[in-house]
């Protein structure tokens, strides 16, 4: 029975940062709204990016929610304490998702009120807030929040709140941690860099493909700064530990670093990860035909993300410290559902390879044919196009 | 030193929810009820191969593609609220309720988005039966993704299939399909999902209507009409069923609301329901003056609608707070006071269960939970009048969705025939009727889910978990801010989605000359 709990606990954090790690490459649609005006310089070109990432934005969107709602179920006490402790950083990138959800469908229409420039600006913003904000929220994965846990606070009927936040910021606060902001940085230049390998795989133009090749090494580079400087310094951090027999939490040097080596599997996971990643860009780069650069760097990205994830939750590790009161800090054990939730849900979870199944599936009917200038200028108006 | 919740904080809290669960509604009904619409009239484009209906469809899914954009918004904000503003009670039932909102996303929303993204962009990419399939596909994950939400809110009023775990300090699933097939759930969601219908089919007979009125695109007016005149009928025949089914729950299940909905304040046998009536002012349940200046009521009929018996004992709001008369079970039931006495004693019990040092002081102190902890939320009521909603919005509300939705059964029964008898295009006052029945519909489902939540207060969670309990611990300054942040934005983005709309509406469906022959 224990142990059935625990494989569960971590069954469910494995799809709790699936998701999340998902959602980090669909976010490739928030890299293309931030190079709506880089790349795209003509009214034809903007067309061909928006109506390219503009046909997936409801994969990031759904990913998102489902990631919310698979925390919610899963782990209702990260929910319950981070959602309502920090406030503003969820409620910013909340607003920036629902700018994002009616400025693609909006901005070209007729009678949109605000105009299609200011659409577009909003695309902008949620290109550019919504993968800093995330990474930054995800930094402090790492690096802690200011909150206090007191469940026998239920018990005081005029203030039973259990989870409350130390800081008067409300999440904004972990916006001044560097290391934060520096995953922040590099989740949006990844964000940008896949977006150009889209790009480059989904439009049939050669301007907008040449663009995209140039712009992606300078993109890349950006991104390899910040990531390797996070990564390095995550290496050699103190970490959260748990300690599974007095479930107390304590400091433990080079404590991620010891996670990838007790876990090999989730090293290996890395390392393929990173090398797709790579091969992704430096392939694009090189070769000159070659428009699959996507898909490996999509992969790579999954699975380092996913394995980021996994050290952060797994291993007896807190996957959300706190800075406040260190043991009040979450682990997959203090903040998960009951054994009889989590199995119920993994018997639904079983789905989740025939939903992959058909979103690929739809994917690849709907993205055969390339995105081309004809396209964009030719489809009549009774069918959609952004 | 601990600080007390801000009442206020209370207020602006629910204030928000309330905020964006009103427009989230506003556009939700419409992609549900339009969904079917189009996705019938592709069928028939499939079927026959005729363009005139592609064209049809196609006009009715540039509609939905507008309003759906800004409903997916609204309701990322409504599911991330749940913890950002009431984040106690996503701990305390979290385990039961976030189980369904997981589902949701894994089982619809993927479909949803999957497939819609084909029916927008697929016209020209995939064969005819994909597409179609795609279509129909699209609005099975919406009214999936209804059915599992409908769940999580059926389940507040009517908390089923869980247990209490002190150790946890949380409810926790016990059943998964109680939880899911409540009666309350499975009523909620057929009167829910067919209400959006009855908005769709009324979106589409008005909008249809106008096109009449400006003497354009008769062919597609009619053909729209004929299509969405039946379907509106059945939805408002079966809704009818559904609210009478709905009706009996509240009063199983929370009988307070049912009090409210009827301004009944004296229970009484052969109970009569009140047709219209107009609530006398300031009146307090412990007043003995007259609940109201004029109602005209049907005998004995709340009885039967409560009870299923013309001559049941249906409480008033004075017997629910006082106790005494005999409940359903023949035990004299607990007045209010009681209940909150049990319920501050179900507190008490935890808190020592969670500090006892011995086994026998944490037996006793279980014992004493497990006893009074059907109670356990009316601890945390400070006195039992607030244990009454609103009556006044309650009781209007409730004969506002009412009598809207015996109006709109009526104007579709007469559409229906019309139309059927090739009768509609000359009945000009029934086209300005039928426009102008898009507000009454949209009305008749908000005031719907006033009677619904405003009628469950003080209740987050019936009997378990008041809304003062739920809270997250804010500044209310910032959920004060939020609040006019999204007042503004919801408020712009639907004159926009408005314009837009008026605007795809105003240039037409564009049927060629041929198809239109």
């Amino acid at each position: 029975m224990e142990s059935t709990y625990m494989l569960l606990q971590h069954y469910w954090w494995f799809l709790v940062s699936l998701l999340g790690a998902i959602l980090v490459f669909l976010m490739f649609v928030q890299g293309g709204q931030s190079l709506l005006f880089t790349i795209g310089k003509t009214e034809v070109q903007q067309k061909m990016l928006l109506n390219s990432t503009g046909r997936k934005w409801e994969f990031t969107f759904t990913t998102l929610v489902t990631f919310g709602g698979a925390f919610f179920a899963s782990f209702p006490l990260f929910y319950s304490t981070s959602f309502g402790g920090a406030y503003w950083v969820w409620m910013l990138i909340l607003l920036c998702f629902v700018l994002q959800a009616v400025s693609y469908e909006y901005q070209a229409k007729k009678g949109n009120l605000l105009g299609k420039k200011t659409y577009q600006i909003f695309l902008l913003l949620n290109g550019v807030l919504a993968p800093v904000l995330i990474g930054t929220a995800v930094g402090t994965f790492f690096n802690g929040a200011e909150f206090v846990v007191n469940k026998q606070q239920l018990t005081e009927a005029l203030n039973p709140v259990i989870s409350s936040w130390a800081s008067p910021w409300h999440g904004l606060e972990a916006a001044l941690v560097w290391w934060n902001v520096c995953l922040g940085l590099a989740v949006f230049f990844l964000s940008r860099v896949l977006a150009l390998l889209y790009f480059i795989n989904n439009i049939n133009d050669e301007e907008v493909q040449g663009k995209s090749r140039r712009q992606l090494l300078w993109e890349a580079a950006l991104f390899l700064a910040f990531f390797l400087t996070f990564f390095v310094r995550w290496l050699l951090q103190d970490g959260f530990a748990v300690n599974p027999e007095t479930k107390e939490v304590f400091m433990q040097p080079y404590k991620y670093f010891t996670n990838l080596i007790e876990m090999p599997a989730v090293l290996a996971g890395l390392l393929l990860g990173v090398v797709g990643v790579l091969l992704g860009i430096a392939k694009t780069a090189l070769c000159s035909k070659w428009r699959k650069g996507i898909w490996f760097a999509g992969a790579g990205t999954v699975l380092t993300v996913l394995a980021l994830l996994l050290c952060a939750g797994w291993n007896n590790t807190a996957f959300y410290p706190s800075l406040a009161d260190l043991q009040s800090s979450l682990t997959i054990e203090n903040s998960c559902s009951s054994l009889f939730t989590l199995k119920t849900m993994s018997y639904v979870s079983i789905l989740i390879p025939f939903v992959l199944a058909y979103v690929a599936y739809a994917w690849r009917a709907l993205d055969l044919h390339k995105l081309s200038k004809k396209e964009v200028q030719e489809v009549q108006e009774a069918q959609h196009l952004y | 030193m601990i600080e007390n919740i801000d009442p206020s904080l209370i207020g602006w809290s629910r204030a928000q929810f309330a905020l964006t669960a009103i427009y989230h509604w506003l556009f939700v009904p419409l992609t549900l009820g339009l969904g079917v619409v189009q996705a019938v009239m592709e069928t028939v484009y499939y079927k026959t191969g005729d363009e005139f209906w592609k064209k049809t469809a196609q006009f009715w899914m540039k509609l939905f593609g507008i309003n759906f954009a800004i409903g997916v918004a609204t309701g990322l904000i409504l599911e991330f609220e749940f913890g950002a503003n009431w984040s106690n009670y996503s701990w305390f039932v979290g385990d039961i309720f976030g189980a369904p909102l997981a589902v949701e996303g894994i089982l619809a929303f993927f479909m949803e988005a999957t497939f819609i993204a084909v029916m927008f962009f697929g016209w020209s990419k995939v064969s005819k039966g994909f597409h179609l399939a795609s279509t129909w596909l699209t609005i099975v994950g919406a009214t999936l993704s209804a059915f599992w939400i409908l769940v999580a809110n059926a389940w507040m009023q009517y908390p089923a299939g869980m247990h209490f775990n002190p150790d946890a300090v949380r409810n926790e699933m016990a059943s998964f399909w109680e939880v899911a097939f409540s009666p309350v759930a499975i009523n909620k969601f057929f009167h829910t999902v067919l209400s959006g219908w009855i908005i769709g089919a009324t979106f589409v007979v008005g909008v249809a209507s106008w096109f009449l009125l400006k003497k354009r695109e008769a062919k597609f007016a009619l053909a729209s009409i004929k299509v969405s005149a039946a379907f509106g009928l059945v939805a408002c025949a079966l809704s009818a069923w559904t609210g009478d089914g709905s009706a009996h729950q509240v009063a199983q299940k929370q009988p307070m609301k049912l009090a409210a909905m009827e301004g009944l304040y004296e229970g009484q046998n052969g109970a009569g329901l009140v047709g219209i009536g107009i609530l006398a002012p300031n009146k307090h349940y412990k007043d003995n003056n007259a609940p109201f200046i004029f109602r005209v009521e049907l005998p004995k009929m709340l009885s039967f609608f409560a009870e299923r018996d013309f001559n049941a004992y249906v409480p008033g709001i004075v017997n629910l707070i006082e106790g005494g008369y005999t409940a359903k079970d023949g035990t004299p039931a607990l007045s209010a006071q009681e209940k909150i006495n049990r319920g501050k004693l179900a507190i008490q019990a935890l808190a020592t269960y969670r500090t006892a040092e011995s086994d026998s002081l944490k037996r006793e102190a279980r014992a004493a939970l497990d006893e009074h902890f059907r109670y356990f939320g009316y601890g945390y009521i400070q006195d039992p009048a607030d244990l009454i909603p609103p009556v006044g919005l309650t009781f209007y509300a409730f004969r506002v969705m009412v009598l809207l939705g015996g109006f709109l059964l009526l104007l579709f029964a007469v559409i229906t025939y019309l139309s059927y008898k090739n009768r509609f295009a000359a009945k000009r006052w029934l086209q300005w009727v039928c426009l102008i029945s898009i507000f009454l519909a949209i009305i008749a489902g908000q005031a719907g889910w006033v009677v619904a939540e405003v009628g469950r207060q003080p209740w987050a969670i019936q009997d378990i978990l008041p809304t003062s309990a739920a809270i997250s611990k804010l500044p209310t300054s910032s959920v004060k801010l939020t609040f006019f942040i999204f007042l503004t934005l919801f408020t712009v983005l639907l004159i926009a989605e408005l314009k837009i709309m008026l605007s795809a509406i105003k240039k037409g469906p564009e049927i060629s000359q041929e198809a239109k022959n």
